[in-house]
């Protein structure tokens, strides 16, 4: 089964949303509820980043008999350097955003750790991509 | 213990989805960062913080949390009110600041 869906940066009150239709569909299609935990941990990080950092984004969920596999592509002003990012309480995030609860340099980690395989890609100026795969 | 039994223990109010207040609670997390709450709460726990916004709503459905208790008299937004009756996750408020309110549930729910 193929997912799409669409992610507008800056728009908080939909924030989750992707991620709350992939939880359902998995819980449908029976995936084991520990998987399930993971892949909602991650795919809520990744999304609120593409709210929170960039322009516009896609989340691409791919599941069948092996796993789940989930790519997100944003536009934005990418990521200059990765390690840095992913440094626990790391955040470039604007002071509205961390008011919100958001922004405490806890995404990316969460992503790590809750992902089997984790890829990120970044081109500043461009976008940045995720990839984040489970196997059953 | 129920949300109900701990609503009646603590006089917490009830903001919204009064019909659920039936659901489960297995403990507790106090946290207001969100990455913090999703990454480490459990599901089946009350979830302890001072974010108002509908973005608290979204984290409790998809953990699966029991109900949020709003402190300090905080209220919540008209949308996570919204959102809190669609989910039939409740929303509860207290007075009393974090610290206060956490060392009461712990103690009735330890």
């Amino acid at each position: 089964m193929n997912l799409e869906f669409k992610v507008d940066g800056g728009d908080f009150t939909v924030a989750g949303n992707a991620s709350s239709q992939i939880k359902k569909m998995l819980k449908q299609l029976n995936v084991d509820p520990r998987i399930v935990k993971r892949v909602v941990i991650a795919l809520y990080e990744a999304e609120v980043n593409i709210v929170a950092h960039a322009y516009r984004g896609v989340i691409y969920a791919e599941i069948d008999s092996r796993g789940v596999r989930l790519r997100l592509e944003d536009e934005g002003p990418g990521i200059p350097d990765i390690e840095q990012a992913m440094t626990p309480g790391f955040s470039t995030a604007s002071a509205q955003v961390r008011e919100m609860g958001f922004g405490a340099g806890m995404g990316l980690p969460n992503i790590s750790e809750n992902a089997d395989e984790f890829k990120i890609e970044s081109e500043v100026g461009k976008g940045t991509t995720l990839w984040i795969n489970y196997k059953f | 213990m129920n949300v109900k039994d701990i609503a009646e223990r603590l006089s917490l109010n009830v903001f919204s989805a009064h019909d659920s207040l039936d659901r489960e609670v297995t403990g507790g997390y106090a946290s207001d960062l969100l990455s913090d709450v999703m990454g480490h709460a459990q599901e089946g726990q009350i979830w302890i913080t001072l974010q108002t916004h509908k973005n608290i709503m979204a984290v409790a459905s998809l953990k699966d949390l029991a109900a949020i208790i709003l402190v300090k008299g905080f209220e919540p937004d008209k949308d996570t009110l919204e959102l809190s009756a669609n989910e039939g996750i409740p929303v509860l408020g207290t007075k009393m600041q974090a610290f206060e309110l956490a060392g009461k549930l712990y103690e009735i729910i330890k």
